[in-house]
């Protein structure tokens, strides 16, 4: 191939033009006007790689060894691979990847494990919604409820805290050894953390609205959500976690909504309740996938609640004080007909969220009896 | 602990990668059944003193310390031999560099001016371009830019300082290795209308891996294993590209003649030579 440079230098862009030639062909003639290609040509040729003689006033250059002649794709940038190789790295999904980069510690590898096609749905969807708590949340809303009702508040939003930082770190520690071959995965759970960085800023705010000190935290609370976060599975936690426990808390925050004693309270489980709605229909999507990729899955998250439950046997569960919270902020009083309406409401409640948990392990595949045995095992502290 | 006696190699540490660099070959050649280990020097002088007495199996010499190890050699009734190569160390020039708006037109009028050059002990960027001036008839007032002596303008910065004192005009020519033309205006040191050339030298040829009276038997696997590192090879790949280089070329040494010339004219490498006979 010919290549005519016309005055343009090396020293002005012309490098540009031998190398898309040199692209297209393994030898180049390359002939110009400017004064330093003498210099230049030979120099940089010499510096890539290419060989280069000086012939009939151009130079002629051939085409040397490539960094890339070996490089592989990594994957297709539409969808990702059954198997993510850890020498991909971090190159965006479908790069031309230069073998030798190193490889990264990222065992969440393979596409059963993580992927649901509802991903990148489910991402769109929780950045369209994001809420600002400065705006979204009436903090400055009128409450007239008894001491003893903010008091409950204060203890409902203090274990809710707690929980929304268990949701935050679980996924937080997934997605650090996740492959970001699965981008979707990697953003859904990014968001999902940032949701509930966002819980536990509302709760908080709303916890000390009017009150300087937090509420109880009890051992047996903490002692469940310890079983979460030392879960290694990624499929077992992401089912304890968002199908079970965020599933339950679903129910509760509705219950919230419906029960809060203020517009504040009543707003920021609304919000959070949208929220977690997304983080349990991607847990149910990807589960489904797994299990119906590998049925024997099933088998291991029954054996996981299970396991669980005798693990928390010895504590005490629901702790006393939420349960009383619960009642007396869905009271709103001492009149002994709140108090009445207020447990009514919060058996309903449990009852609520016992159904929540069955129909979505029925969705999973459980048989409705094997469901109900299995719902009934779930940890008492709800998360 | 290494068991068996390796094939050792010297090299100078102009800069903090040539031990990793030097380590990653190490790792190469272990691997590839050739026990290897190096030994680094501040000065080439060093280098070639040590590997006269032994301490060394083979050296990577500049081009003025294959020549000082090759007169030591000859006067000690020894031979040395380059046995490899960069593909980058064949075929180079020299340029000598002038302000486009200073007064020096052509060549000639650099005559008795003040020609800005690097180390002392540059081949590049000092011997090989003052005895190309001085071949066309041209000698003026050398104004060295000292940067790191001994390590034979493996350091770019003598360079580099040149093209500044010329830029400042307290030089009125610089001369630098013809690559670094083009390096210098890609980090903005100057713009290419600021600049002109007044001389481009002949070609010549850089570093090689030297060995004395042929070198110990496990020289051939040594030169065996080099030649057949493949850019391809992604293992080797990184090694390459910090030493500078696709491919290892076999040594030959039709491209030292400017530089012989030069150390011949300036007697650079006398006293040297005599205290180490
Ligand atoms: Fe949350
Ligand atoms: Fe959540």
């Amino acid at each position: 191939m010919n290549l005519d440079l016309g005055d343009l230098g090396l020293d002005e862009g012309a490098h540009l033009l031998v190398k898309r030639a040199l692209a297209e062909a393994p030898e180049v003639v390359v002939r110009g006007t400017a004064s330093t290609l003498v210099i230049d040509v030979p120099a940089w040729a010499r510096a890539q790689g290419h060989t280069c003689t000086a012939r009939d006033g151009g130079f002629v250059l051939v085409r040397g060894p490539d960094r890339w002649r070996t490089a592989e794709r990594a994957g297709r940038a539409a969808a990702p691979e059954a198997v993510a190789p850890a020498h991909w790295g971090l190159a965006a999904r479908g790069a031309l990847v230069e073998r030798g980069a190193p490889a990264l510690d990222l065992p969440l590898a393979t596409r059963a494990e993580v992927w649901a096609d509802e991903a990148a749905r489910l991402y769109a969807q929780a950045s369209a919604a994001q809420w600002d708590p400065a705006t979204a949340i009436p903090w400055d809303a009128p409450a007239d409820h008894p001491a003893e009702v903010e008091d409950a508040v204060v203890q409902v939003m203090t274990y809710l805290i707690e929980n929304e930082t268990a949701a935050l770190l679980v996924p937080a520690r997934f997605l650090g050894r996740l492959h970001p071959h699965f981008r979707e995965i990697m953003q859904l759970l990014a968001i999902q953390t940032a949701d509930e960085a966002r819980h536990v800023e509302v709760f908080t705010r709303r916890a000390r609205l009017r009150r300087d000190v937090l509420g109880l935290s009890s051992a047996g609370g903490q002692a469940s959500l310890a079983t979460l976060f030392d879960e290694p599975d990624f499929a077992i936690a992401s089912f304890l976690l968002s199908v079970l426990g965020e599933g339950s808390f679903l129910s509760l925050l509705w219950f919230l909504h419906r029960h809060g004693p203020d517009l504040c309270t009543r707003e920021v489980a609304r919000l959070a309740a949208q929220d977690e709605a997304r983080h349990v229909a991607f847990g149910l999507a990807h589960l489904q996938r797994h299990v119906a990729e590998d049925p024997a899955l099933r088998e291991r998250l029954a054996a996981a609640i299970e396991r669980r439950h005798t693990a928390l046997a010895h504590t005490a569960g629901l702790n006393a004080e939420v349960f009383d919270a619960l009642l007396l902020l869905a009271a709103g009083g001492w009149e002994p007909a709140r108090l009445r309406a207020g447990h009514t409401a919060v058996v309903e409640l449990q009852r609520d969220m016992d159904d929540g948990r069955r129909q979505r392990l029925v969705r999973l595949g459980f048989a409705p009896d094997q469901a109900a045995a299995l719902s009934a095992l779930h940890t008492r502290n709800f998360m | 602990m290494t068991t068996s006696k390796p094939f050792v190699l010297g090299a100078v540490a102009y800069d903090a990668k040539v031990v990793p660099i030097w380590e990653g070959f190490k790792t190469y050649f272990d691997s590839h059944g050739l026990p290897f280990d190096f030994v680094l020097y501040s000065n080439y002088e060093k280098q070639v003193e040590a590997h006269l007495r032994g301490d060394i199996d083979c050296a990577w010499n500049s081009p003025l310390a294959w020549l000082e190890a090759e007169r030591a050699a000859k006067q000690a009734g020894r031979t040395a031999t380059a046995i490899a190569m960069r593909d980058t160390d064949c075929d180079l020039t020299s340029v000598v560099l002038v302000r486009s708006d200073g007064p020096i037109r052509e060549l000639a009028d650099l005559r008795g001016k003040r020609i800005g050059v690097g180390a002392s002990d540059s081949p590049q960027a000092t011997l090989i371009p003052l005895v190309a001036l001085a071949e066309a008839g041209v000698e003026g007032h050398v104004v060295r830019h000292e940067v790191m002596v001994g390590k034979h303008g493996d350091h770019v910065g003598g360079e580099r300082d040149a093209v500044k004192a010329l830029l400042a005009g307290t030089v009125d020519a610089a001369c630098i290795i013809d690559g670094n033309r083009l390096a210098f205006i890609r980090e903005a040191l100057f713009v290419p209308p600021a600049v002109r050339v007044v001389l481009q030298t002949a070609p010549y040829d850089h570093c090689n891996f030297t060995v004395l009276d042929g070198g110990p038997p496990a020289t051939a696997k040594f030169r065996e294993l080099l030649l057949g590192m493949s850019y391809d090879d992604e293992r080797v790949r990184p090694l390459l590209d910090m030493e500078g280089l696709k491919v290892w070329k076999p040594g030959r040494t039709s491209g030292y003649a400017l530089l012989e010339r030069a150390i011949d004219r300036f007697g650079t490498i006398e006293p040297w030579l005599k205290s180490v006979a």
